[in-house]
């Protein structure tokens, strides 16, 4: 299995505004009816970026000048509700690497973290500033980084936070936990076989 | 020292701390369902990996379960290639699984508290968001994501980062015509829906000592709704009278040996948290949302907010976006409001309770013209016993359509849908743009009495007035 340490993601972000963004909105359930993720980048953001008939509603994720972009900007509890990984997969999968926003859900923060996609929080205004930019300059360079946990762009650098054991999972190459979690099979044993219920 | 049950429960499936940092945590309980799961073992198979605790994983069908024709295979060939995956993983890994001819399918939330699987003192993972139902029994229950589920079935264990613990009391007295869904509107009204990020809840106080087992379920399972992970009732008598001779319960002189163990996960009575909310029951009122999110919530006398009237910008921005998706008039009351289709169901307020509750009303009552009303059990055995109680007649009189056991339009996964902008009274727990099968279609969330006030009045109701409760 290979997996590589995570302390550095750019390139040019996309700003998605908003509080509460769920994971319906991210992507629509109708779009779980499948049994692998391989197809979900095309249910991304679906109902917000063409109406029923098919229309284009000139999403940002659909305007040329954003096209190749793999930083997502975005507001408050973003993630909230279901626990569908196929959120963060579908995300990952139209090419995003990492997520800046206000604060994010914790499903959806552990279900990304778990693929190797930073989540990192920034405050408001400096999200609004960030995302002001990018409009400006959709080619600007948006830079994440893990190691002094600050996000650049232009001249600007801003502190961006997150919880310090997934920042140490990234930057140590164990966002994928499972075999940490295999080589302690005889701790597991142990502690399954003092469970009065198991 | 004292502790809380969270901390009791979390000491004791603690296997040892990850290099990261976070806890390895023992899963004593496993349940999965047909959407979370398929990639999960298609990801244990690409490691060449086994079920570890195949008698401790459970699985059922509820999302794309059809409720009117179940015939196989199923209209929608998506969904029947689900199920058919599910039957393919659980027998070639030999999990417990509660199919459509087993006749204890249903949500995995109604199932579990169903078969006595879920038992207090214990850990429940889900690839589901509302896993925190099953902490009505004093579980250590919540959700996880697909690779999660993966981690589970190859190691019954998950990475995972300890939460703090909120502590909310409610105390006083429900006025007749409030249930435990306005209870938990009402909390996730007021601490917001990322209120509880970070947490898990202990729902306590006199009003949850009162509380049946379905009605710790509906608060519990809304708990993701304010941002909370899991949340929690201690366990006490009636969660052991629930338990009693449930299928998977412990048998005979097991039984007393059990129910002590389980007493002792109880928060010792000066336990500390990391943060207390007291509420008074007496301020709780029939709530309905008017928005799309599960926070934005009003009291039935209420009008809809104002965006004039927001104290700052960005609850001005929020108010606005919700009542341009919602179409409803600003500083209106919400009393009135046109609803074209009725929902009850889902683990939410899918249980025989609820059923039974709203019956007792709908007798001799009609559904107004060209409402569609849908009453949907939670499980098959909820549906069983609902017909031999002649509760299905009294729906089907009054003008439901009455449904086969699945979580139907709480999230429409399967063909139960709105239409176009559509708006439903809804006793599920969702409310987001969407959600309820069309990009354009309208959920305002209430109690299932609510609904049915809603539905025979064809419009947002007060179910106190239309049903004469008191």
């Amino acid at each position: 299995m290979s997996i590589s340490s995570i302390t550095q993601v750019s390139g040019t972000g996309v700003y998605i505004p908003g509080a509460d963004i769920d994971t319906d909105r991210i992507i629509p359930a109708r779009y779980l009816r499948c049994v692998t993720f391989d197809d979900l980048a095309e249910g991304l953001f679906r109902d917000v970026r063409t109406d029923p008939e098919g229309n284009t509603l000139n999403h940002a994720l659909d305007d040329p000048k954003f096209q190749g972009a793999s930083i997502m900007l975005s507001g408050p509890n973003f993630g909230c509700g279901s626990s569908r990984e196929h959120a963060p997969q579908a995300i990952r999968r139209a090419g995003f690497n990492a997520v800046i926003a206000e604060s994010f859900a914790e499903i959806f923060f552990g279900n990304s973290t778990g693929l190797g996609m930073p989540c990192v929080c920034a405050t408001a205004d400096e999200i609004k500033a960030l995302g002001a930019a990018v409009e400006a300059n959709p080619q600007l360079e948006v830079s994440i980084d893990l190691e002094s946990m600050t996000a650049s762009y232009g001249e600007t650098t801003i502190k961006v936070t997150m919880p310090a054991s997934a920042r140490e999972a990234l930057m140590s190459a164990r966002w994928d936990p499972i075999q940490e979690l295999l080589d302690n099979s005889d701790a597991i044993k142990s502690c399954g076989e003092a469970l009065p219920y198991v | 020292m004292a502790k809380n049950l969270y901390q009791k429960v979390w000491d004791e499936h603690t296997v040892g701390t990850l290099q990261d940092g976070r806890t390895q945590l023992f899963i004593g309980t496993h349940l999965i369902h047909e959407v979370t799961s398929p990639q999960a073992f298609g990801m244990l198979r690409d490691l060449d990996l086994k079920v570890k605790y195949p008698k401790r994983t459970f699985a059922t069908v509820d999302h794309i379960v059809p409720t009117d024709n179940q015939q196989r295979p199923f209209a929608d060939p998506l969904a029947d290639a689900m199920i058919t995956e599910l039957r393919k993983n659980a027998d070639e890994f030999g999990i417990t699984y509660f199919d459509l001819a087993s006749g204890m399918q249903g949500i995995v939330h109604v199932v579990g508290p169903e078969q006595g699987i879920t038992q207090p003192g214990t850990t429940i993972a889900c690839g589901d968001s509302h896993t925190a139902t099953h902490g009505a029994f004093g579980a250590i229950a919540f959700g996880i994501g697909t690779t999660q589920v993966r981690d589970v079935l190859a190691t019954q264990t998950i990475a995972m980062e300890k939460l703090k613990v909120r502590r909310i009391n409610v105390d006083g007295e429900l006025s007749p015509g409030v249930y435990a869904k306005d209870v938990a509107l009402h909390i996730i009204r007021l601490l917001g829906a990322n209120g509880g990020i970070g947490y898990a809840y202990e729902y306590g106080g006199s009003i949850f000592d009162g509380f049946t087992m379905e009605e710790r379920m509906t608060v519990c399972n809304m708990s993701i709704e304010g941002g909370a992970r899991c949340g929690y009732v201690n366990p006490d008598e009636t969660t052991f009278n629930f338990l009693k001779n449930r299928p998977y319960s412990p048998k005979d002189t097991e039984w007393d040996e059990a129910v002590s163990g389980w007493q002792a996960y109880a928060s010792d009575a000066d336990a500390e948290y990391d943060d207390v909310v007291n509420i008074n029951a007496a301020d709780i009122e029939p709530t309905v949302t008017w928005g799309i999110s599960p926070d934005q919530g009003i009291a039935i006398s209420e009008s809809i907010p104002d965006p004039a009237e927001a104290n700052n910008e960005v609850e001005r921005a929020s108010i606005d976006e919700a009542l341009e998706y919602m179409k409803l008039p600003a500083g209106a009351p919400v009393k009135g409001t046109h609803v074209d289709v009725a929902f009850i169901g889902s683990c939410t307020n899918g249980r025989l309770s609820d059923f039974r509750e709203v019956a007792k009303y709908l007798k001799g009552r009609k559904v107004a013209e060209g409402v569609k009303a849908l009453a949907v059990p939670g499980s098959q055995i909820t549906a069983v016993i609902c017909k031999k109680e002649g509760l299905d007649q009294i729906f089907m009189d009054a003008g439901f359509e009455w449904r086969e056991a699945g979580c139907s339009m709480c999230l429409a996964m399967n063909p139960d849908k709105l239409q176009g902008d559509q708006l439903c009274a809804s006793s599920s727990n969702r409310n987001f743009k969407g959600r309820q099968g069309s990009p354009t279609g309208r959920t305002v969330l209430m109690s299932p009495l609510m609904v049915a006030a809603a539905a025979i009045e064809g419009e947002i109701a007060d179910a106190r007035e239309v049903f004469s409760v008191n």
